[in-house]
């Protein structure tokens, strides 16, 4: 068994296993830290961005990079449409891979990369909400991009990247990043999808058999177990056992794994998602008491859900009830209809909840009476007639690179009253701030990453004691960010093996059985000898039957053995026949020599003398001898032939 | 041989009170738990005596499955597990689970309130029972305990509807409820893998129909309401709450829409909205088109449907009712009807199937004169039309299920003798199946092949495989796998013999016999080697034949020639015996040499 590692994000997730001659993967996360080095697209021509000053190299002088980067505070910018650094087909092919198996809908957007236009012909397995709150993700991010189309596209600056200032300098293979795909790649990699609930058993070429179980991450988040007869392995991405809004985390289906792959784990261990959730509130309620608004940048489904809930309710009893809020997304009224008919995958609570039947989320209600509104765009007719200040808005993107966010950054930022919030955990607030800079506006970072925390973790993995665990090599070291915090490690006395990107892992899964199915009427032909208490042994010789994997074993259709011909008395048999005649029985234990001699004097051969052990057996024509361990030869001598 | 047992408490040959009892490797389940519409007495509720004349029943049932939310498939489920007292668990869909308590209190209204039954269960009972419901999702695999799994399909024929496979060792059932195999303005059609069951049992309400198309149905029905409004007559079409009436609701909604008409409508029901809300919330559940435009455009919201109010019976003019029940045997339909029935500018329109005993069967056979518990006697003189919308699959519906999911066996319920003997018979030519048919309280034993798990080592597998795979590709060539199977711990491993022993702890001894040819052939024993060598090569074509240090061998066959250059030869020809066939024909080969 082999593991591929595509990813070097253990949040953005991509391996290929390889086990009894199936190619699967596991997720397709894009890693989208490589859009920080870009300059942020403006909904609305930016003079500030446009009057950016040029930064060149110095002792170089080429035309062709003149205008692709501009400086910012210090900072280089590449002033061009943003770009993604997906798997690369190096140490796989894609077109080999059988089967794509997604978590949750944050760990599938570089899915169009890999399935088209690389021979990919494989399947795709996915949850319901994955697959429908997946298009979401994929939508949004095509269309912020596409709706800010870029005149002229920088690609020179990756011919000088030793000369550029850091954090450029040190981009990983920028030669292999590529521009954002276009709706109809989405749409024709996400019809290979194949939707499945958790708990379904999912046949592989009746070679494994493939299961999602429910993670508690997100709507329809979850883990995998990968499993034949004999062999299991569980795949934990993204997971959470906070209780939050989607189903819990089934942790019992993962148990006892030969091989447990633990990816996922929380982005910001050192912060507390329930109280990072009680400052927003705080935060928020200050800001807009001041009278300033609030931007915060969002995903357009997930957390976002559980910030309307509670900023909602908090705000009402801080006597704001009326502060508008707006969620504007291309996708927020579909994100918004589809959380309330995904009931099946939600939390017990928000499910008893349709059983009334009322919606399982309140933001269905916050909607109708008007609390939260929701716009595809800025510009969405009605927009403009609904807004005023001061809000919160929830926006994409979170990396301010692209989407409405920028522009109310643009439009904020010089108010010090103001405040943005950053609660996705996917991108360094200061980062993402920096070709805004310098800011007026309040910045505060409350991330919420609801999935495991170092602590969580190692409580799983000694409740799942798997046989081997398999894990990015950052999760055992402490974080970059705090390297005094020893206590941030995966810790565990499970034999542990580490990859990084590029990686190739031999995994420790021997196979030794393989399943048969056999027939009852070959069972009659059992003639089982018990050797020992407890322990018995019959031949078997049957008829195998493969089909789609599946060994079937049968009785061995004897054909009319035909005698070909004839030498003396004896009949010589086809040569077929004789290949597949399998011996009855085996000879075992040990030897009762005298027995031995009475028996072949019984068959008529009178004249055999034994001469102890080992030793001959000797009668005129038969020499026989007798070894120590049991075996014997018999010879025969004097049969002439010409 | 291992077999399957089945015994209908209700729906043998018969609709309505489907309950059927399956026993299948040592675990017993009950299939729905339906009440009969036509009944006012005891036989209402299927007989649980039969599975135990008293005391509990939890015992003796591992677990109880709904299809669907329709009252003559969970009806007495209340019953069952608050007055009988079955308290192990029943599983269901979410769907159902949702919606059924609410037609159970409905009918238990009906039954207590207007009919002032006594012993009936009560509010309380409903939600008790409900609170034992396990609720699951299509696909999932559900382990009620060790070794019983059951797995839920998309039925298509109410909301939530499903079918259920349900596998004990390597037997498995799958059971219909009922379904719909084409899809309709709402729902989708009923699907299934190729699980190969050793038995389906399937419903048969329509053994013996082929329906006509579903759009010439349609615009019959709508003619139909069409001519009887304009000529000033009441149209009333009893439904029940959930399932059909949503989707005539969608149907003559938008005719109304296109055709611009006035004439008002109206869902006699408190139940409509909340209804329809259960619609937009499972809307994953309904059909493709739906589910695609529900963002846009919440189907279930009606423009020109409204609720009625009781005291529009006696309005003038013309209107379009829907009305529950369905079959016309209480309720507000049934008083719809004694008032409209005398006048025969009115229609009735019974969009579904019903059972024997209503007074919906006995309009739909032509009674032209009804006579009620109390005497009352309304003469039917509003014309009556029947038109099939139940959602079941029809003949070719099931036929086709069969051809999809491959069973080893089938077994008809649901249905009514004289079809499903006719449908049986068909089964039993097209699929040379066996078909069942039991009656209620009779109990059905199915024979069924049971294959025997057994662990094979990789070694031999592999070895075999590499064999075949060596070989020109001949699917006629058998493949043969020979080794010892080690029984032990309630394991069964079949391994090479050498891996056995060792695994028994025991000690094998060979026999080898060896017999000396001798032969006339000048040369080099080297090249008397090589003749033979080509002679067994021609005979064993498929064998591993191999020449190292002057010795031939094939499986424990050796033969060695020695000698010098002279003419004779002794040629030793040995074996194991478990090679005695192989053994004695090379050597008979070469005795027969230059014969």
């Amino acid at each position: 068994m082999k593991l591929y590692c595509l990813s070097s994000d253990p949040n953005r997730p991509c391996y290929v296993l390889r086990f009894k001659e199936i190619t699967l993967m596991l997720d397709c996360g894009l890693s989208t830290q490589t859009v920080l080095n870009f300059l942020p697209l403006p909904l609305v021509p930016s003079a500030r961005l446009n009057n950016l000053q040029g930064w060149m190299p110095r002792d170089i002088s080429d035309p062709q990079l003149e205008g692709e980067l501009k400086e910012c505070c210090n900072r280089v910018f590449v002033d061009s449409a943003p770009e993604f650094f997906p798997p690369q087909p190096k140490i796989i092919d894609f077109s080999e891979v059988d089967v794509i198996l997604i978590s949750n809908y944050l760990c599938m957007l570089a899915l169009p990369f890999i399935t088209e236009g690389t021979g990919f012909a494989g399947v795709v397995y996915a949850t319901e909400p994955t697959l429908q709150i997946g298009r979401l993700f994929l939508e949004e991010l095509v269309q912020h991009i596409e709706q800010t189309p870029k005149a002229t596209l920088a690609s020179h600056w990756k011919e000088h990247l030793h000369v550029l200032p850091a954090p450029l300098r040190d981009s990983q293979k920028p030669r292999s990043w590529r521009h954002i795909y276009n709706m109809r790649a989405v749409n024709s990699s996400l019809a290979r999808i194949q939707m499945v609930g958790y708990n379904e058993k999912l046949d592989v070429y009746g070679a494994v058999s493939v299961m999602a179980v429910s993670s508690g991450y997100c709507l329809g988040s979850s883990n995998w177990v990968i499993s034949s007869h004999y062999e299991k392995v569980a795949y934990v991405s993204g997971s959470s056992t906070l209780t939050t809004h989607p189903r819990p985390m089934d942790q019992t289906a993962l148990k006892n794994a030969n091989v447990l792959i633990l990816t996922g784990l929380t982005q910001t261990p050192t912060a507390n998602p329930d109280s990072m959730l009680g400052e927003l509130c705080m935060t928020v309620a200050t800001t807009l008491r001041c009278g300033g608004s609030v931007l915060i940048p969002c995903y357009p489904s997930g957390v976002v859900y559980d910030l309307f809930e509670c900023l909602s309710s908090h705000l009402e009893n801080s006597g704001m009830g009326t502060t508008p809020m707006f969620f504007i997304s291309p996708v927020a009224d579909t994100s918004l209809a589809y959380s309330n008919i995904l009931a099946e995958w939600l939390s017990t609570v928000k499910q008893n909840k349709v059983y009334l039947p009322e919606e399982p989320f309140p933001h269905a209600g916050l909607v109708r009476n008007g609390r939260l509104k929701h716009f595809k765009h800025i510009y969405t007719e009605g927009f403009s007639t609904d807004y005023r200040q001061p809000c919160v808005v929830f926006c994409g993107h979170p990396s301010l690179r692209f989407g409405d966010a920028v522009h109310f950054v643009e439009l904020w930022g010089s108010n010090a009253q103001n405040t943005i919030v950053f609660t996705e955990p996917d991108f360094p607030y200061m980062e993402a701030l920096a070709p805004f800079q310098p800011l007026a506006m309040k910045a505060v970072h409350c991330p919420i990453d609801t999935s495991l925390n170092f602590t969580q973790a190692n409580k799983l993995i000694r409740d799942l004691r798997p046989g081997t665990l398999v894990l990015p090599e950052s999760y055992t070291l402490p974080p970059v960010t705090a390297p005094h915090r020893i206590d941030l490690v995966v810790e565990t006395d499970r034999p542990i093996i580490a990859f990084k990107r590029d990686e190739v892992l031999t995994l420790p899964l021997k196979r030794k059985q393989g399943r048969v199915e056999m027939c009852p009427e070959l069972a009659e032909f059992l003639l089982p000898s018990e050797v020992r208490t407890g322990v018995s042994l019959s031949t078997l010789t049957g008829g195998l039957q493969v089909k789609d994997n599946k060994h079937i074993l049968k009785v061995l259709e004897e054909g009319e053995t035909k005698a070909v011909s004839t030498v003396g008395k004896k009949r010589i048999w086809l040569v077929e026949d004789i290949l597949n005649k399998k011996p009855r029985n085996y000879t075992w234990g040990s030897l009762d020599i005298d027995e031995f001699i009475q028996k072949i004097t019984q068959e008529g051969i009178t004249d055999a003398k034994g001469s102890g052990l080992p030793g001959w057996l000797s009668s005129h024509e038969v020499v026989g001898l007798l070894e120590d361990e049991g075996s014997m030869f018999l010879q025969n001598v004097g049969t002439t032939a010409q | 041989m291992p077999e399957i047992k089945i015994t209908p408490l209700g729906a043998g040959q018969d609709v309505g009170r489907s309950c059927i009892l399956l026993s299948v490797g040592g675990k017993n389940i009950m299939l729905d738990c339906g009440m009969h519409m036509g009944f006012n007495d005891e036989r209402r509720f299927p007989d649980f005596t039969y599975i135990a004349p008293e005391g509990p029943l939890t015992s003796y049932i591992d677990c109880v499955i709904i299809s669907h939310f329709h009252l003559d498939h969970c009806g007495a489920l209340p019953y069952f597990t608050e007055m009988v007292g079955y308290t192990g668990p029943v599983y269901m869909t979410h769907p159902t689970k949702a919606i059924a308590p609410i037609l159970l209190e409905d009918m238990r209204k009906v039954a207590v309130e207007r009919k002032g039954e006594s012993n009936f269960f009560t509010s309380q009972n409903i939600k008790d029972c409900m609170k034992k419901v396990v609720a699951v999702t299509l696909h999932q695999s559900v382990m009620v305990d060790g070794q019983l799994e059951i797995k839920a399909y998309y039925a298509g024929h109410v909301l939530g509807a499903a079918m259920f496979w349900i596998r004990v060792g390597s037997q498995s059932v799958v059971y219909t409820g009922d379904y719909n195999m084409t899809p309709d303005r709402h729902l989708g059609a009923a699907w299934i893998d190729k699980c190969r069951p050793d038995l389906l049992i399937s419903e048969s309400t329509y053994a013996t129909t082929i329906r006509d198309s579903k759009r010439c149905r349609e615009r019959d029905f709508l003619k139909k309401i069409h001519e009887c409004v304009d000529r000033g007559g009441k149209v009333l079409i009893p439904v029940f709450a959930l399932g059909r009436a949503q989707e005539l609701c969608i149907l003559l909604e938008t005719y109304w829409e296109r055709m611009n008409l006035k004439v008002p409508v109206y869902f006699a029901v408190g139940l409509t909205e909340k209804a329809n809300n259960y619609y937009k919330m499972f809307i994953t559940w309904t059909n493709q088109k739906i589910r695609k435009t529900f963002v846009q455009r919440n189907m279930f919201d009606f423009k020109h449907i409204k609720p009625f109010d009781k005291s529009y019976i006696d309005n003038p003019g013309a209107m379009v009712v829907f009305a529950t029940p369905g079959m016309l045997h209480a309720g507000l339909s049934l008083q719809i009807f004694k008032k409209w029935a005398p006048n025969e500018n009115n229609m009735v329109i019974m969009p579904g199937f019903c059972v024997v005993g209503t007074v919906g069967h006995k309009v739909l056979n032509g009674a032209k004169k009804i006579e009620f518990e109390n005497r009352q006697v309304v003469e039917v003189k509003m014309s009556v039309q029947y038109m099939s919308f139940s959602a079941h699959a029809d003949a070719k519906g099931i036929m086709q299920l069969i051809q999809y999911c491959e069973p080893k066996n089938v077994m008809l319920v649901h249905g009514e003798a004289a079809k499903m003997e006719f449908l049986k018979e068909k089964i039993k030519k097209e699929f040379d199946l066996e078909c069942y048919m039991p009656a209620n309280g009779e109990t059905c034993v199915v024979n069924t092949s049971m294959t025997i798990p057994l662990d094979v080592s990789l070694k031999l597998l592999k070895a075999e495989a590499q064999k075949n795979n060596s070989l020109p590709p001949d699917p006629k060539r058998p493949r043969v796998m020979h080794g010892v199977l080690v029984m032990k711990d309630n394991s069964m491993c079949l391994m090479d013999v050498d891996d056995a022993c060792k695994e028994a702890g025991i000690n094998r001894h060979l026999v080898r016999f060896t017999s000396t040819l001798r032969m006339e052939d000048p040369g080099p024993a080297s090249k008397t080697a090589e003749k033979l060598l080509q002679l067994i090569k021609t005979r064993l074509k498929d064998c591993h034949v191999q020449l190292t240090d002057g010795s031939i061998s094939v499986e424990s066959v050796l033969v060695k020639v020695e000698g010098s250059e002279d003419e004779q030869k002794n040629v030793y020809v040995s074996w194991d015996n478990q090679d005695e066939e192989l053994g004695s024909y090379i050597l008979g080969l070469l005795k027969t040499m230059g014969h």
